[in-house]
């Protein structure tokens, strides 16, 4: 769905986004992860045609976004970082304008835009210009702006970034809703929990490279060379015979719990298993612990001190 | 329906000329500058004892509000919009850079003839007699389309600090009413001042305002309506290939 290659921007001396390579599949939430500054929103606005890449290429849908930008853009919607609504319309209005923008007809654009705005609690206001609007339901309304045209792809850059708690949730649960119904989601976001649980895949940017592309999970368990399981037991069990387990490199006691250490954690946990079923000792709790999402983002790009 | 066709992006233009005149031309300051600018400089002329017949500084007052309403706003909008990041916003959505600009000039362009229309009722009413409505009309058109590219072009530099652009605007607009045979006709001007008034578009629409009005004119009607149009051709074609160039260094 896109498909990126050595995409380069160059701003003056600095090389904002250095030969970037990654693609979208279609249907999967794709979380665009890095620090300030590293690339993220320039990356974004190259694959929206917002601005021109300096290299490379980038197709979306099979369209080149630099020959055929006007045939991609038909069929994604953009929510940016900052909102960008016209304050001087109305919510209602500005939805109306987005329905002629994209080729809606008058009867389809108001029954979107009906649906959209009562979903995402907005219909009540929709006459009220959007300067009288919180930064929440600004937010609410730009997310409505893109969606009413029933885009099967939507980008969003820090779609959330300042919001509270309530308009973050309905944001996330309403993208969630979307990718069930079969939207391809390209996020762009601080947020390391949210995109622990929403994103099929993520992308981490440093300094306008990537540095790596996979799933949160495997993420996570790539990053460390020793993992660490944490197991109970029902019953006393000798560390020396933990520790001799294959696939286990060492065992120590944490209160009632084990920490294991583990160069290959699918045989240390397999070995585990028959050692509890061999011993009769009942296996209570177990946990594999992997570095969390954020921890993974500040070590890939060097802000953690590690 | 193909959102690259022509006549698609020409009804995506006429979206963003209508949210135009929603935003920026309905403004009540902007109607009022549009309007008093024009009648208070027709007023300086007129009553500053140059003894200037009334249907000439009428059909004058009629160019000027034309040039000063279609170029008033028009040079603005992009700053304007990329300082509230609206013009991201369009520029994410699926029109072209020549649909927005395109969009912004239909709307400069029905404001223009829609505040010279007052004006040629007011001069109507103070006994202006249109002699050639036809060639005045097709004057009124074309000269609005020309006077609303020149207004574009001037919003190319990409600055999105809007004082910026209205300075330059009014360094260019000022100087060229001045030497466009609006209140000096071109018979009375030094040979410097025709010299310079051939290369302002001003002085081929106000030759045809005051063909239309009074039947007298220094060029040729069809020179006029040619140049005029020449005129509309490279700004309309430069405001849009300019446009391209620099409007992604607004975002």
């Amino acid at each position: 769905m896109i498909e990126v290659a050595d995409l380069t921007k160059v701003f003056g001396t600095v090389t904002a986004v250095n030969r970037v390579s990654f693609d979208v599949r279609e249907g999967e939430i794709f979380g665009f992860l890095g620090p300030n500054g590293a690339g993220k929103t320039t990356t974004t606005r190259m694959l929206t045609g917002v601005i021109p890449m300096d290299g490379g290429s980038a197709r979306i849908f099979g369209y080149d976004i630099r020959r055929e930008p006007v045939l991609a853009k038909q069929r994604f919607g953009v929510v940016p970082e900052t909102s960008n609504a016209y304050v001087d319309l109305t919510a209602w209005q500005n939805l109306m304008l987005m329905g002629e923008l994209y080729g809606l007809d008058r009867a389809r654009a108001k029954e979107r835009s009906r649906d959209l705005l009562e979903t995402l609690g907005l219909y009540g206001r929709r006459d009220q210009k959007v300067k009288g609007y919180s930064k929440g339901m600004k937010q609410r309304l730009i997310l409505a702006m893109a969606l009413l045209h029933e885009p099967e792809l939507l980008f969003l850059d820090e779609p959330t970034g300042g919001l509270d708690v309530q308009s973050t949730q309905m944001i996330f649960s309403m993208l969630r809703t979307l990718n069930d119904a079969g939207t391809t989601i390209f996020l762009t976001t601080h947020n390391m929990e949210e995109a622990n649980r929403l994103c099929d895949r993520v992308g981490i940017i440093r300094s306008g490279r990537i540095v790596a592309i996979d799933a949160p999970e495997r993420l996570k368990t790539a990053i460390d060379r020793v993992h660490r399981i944490e197991v109970s037991f029902d019953r006393v069990v000798p560390a020396r015979a933990l520790a001799g387990l294959d696939g286990v490199a060492g065992a120590s006691r944490r209160g009632d719990k084990w920490l294991i250490t583990a160069e290959d954690r699918d045989r240390a946990i397999r070995s585990l298993v028959a050692f509890s079923g061999d011993h009769g000792a009942q296996i209570l709790t177990l946990h594999t612990l992997a570095p969390s999402l954020d921890e993974v983002f500040l070590r890939l790009t060097g802000e953690g001190g590690l | 329906m193909n959102p690259a066709g022509t006549s698609e992006q020409i009804r995506r233009a006429w979206a963003i000329a209508k949210k135009d005149i929603r935003i920026y031309y309905s403004k009540g300051p902007v109607l009022i500058f549009g309007i008093f600018m024009p009648v208070f400089l027709f007023l300086a002329f007129y009553l500053g004892g140059r003894q200037l017949p009334l249907p000439f500084l009428l059909s004058g007052l009629v160019g000027m509000t034309l040039f000063f309403t279609s170029t008033a706003v028009s040079p603005a909008i992009f700053p304007w919009e990329g300082q509230a990041k609206t013009l991201e916003r369009l520029a994410a959505c699926p029109v072209t850079i020549e649909a927005i600009v395109l969009g912004d000039m239909i709307a400069s362009v029905l404001f223009g003839i829609g505040v010279t229309a007052v004006t040629l009722l007011i001069g109507l009413s103070l006994g202006l007699v249109l002699l050639h409505g036809i060639v005045f009309g097709s004057a009124v058109l074309l000269a609005a389309v020309c006077f609303s590219a020149l207004g574009m072009l001037l919003a190319v530099p990409p600055t999105n600090v809007p004082s910026n652009i209205m300075m330059l605007s009014s360094l260019l607009k000022f100087p060229l009413v001045f030497i466009s045979g609006i209140f000096v006709p071109l018979e009375q001007m030094p040979a410097w001042g025709t010299a310079l008034a051939v290369f302002s578009p001003l002085t081929y629409f106000a030759d045809l305002v005051r063909y239309s009005f009074t039947g007298a004119h220094y060029f040729p009607v069809t020179v006029d309506i040619t140049v005029l149009a020449l005129f509309t051709l490279i700004f309309s074609a430069g405001t849009m290939r300019l446009h391209r160039r620099t409007m992604p260094r607004r975002i």
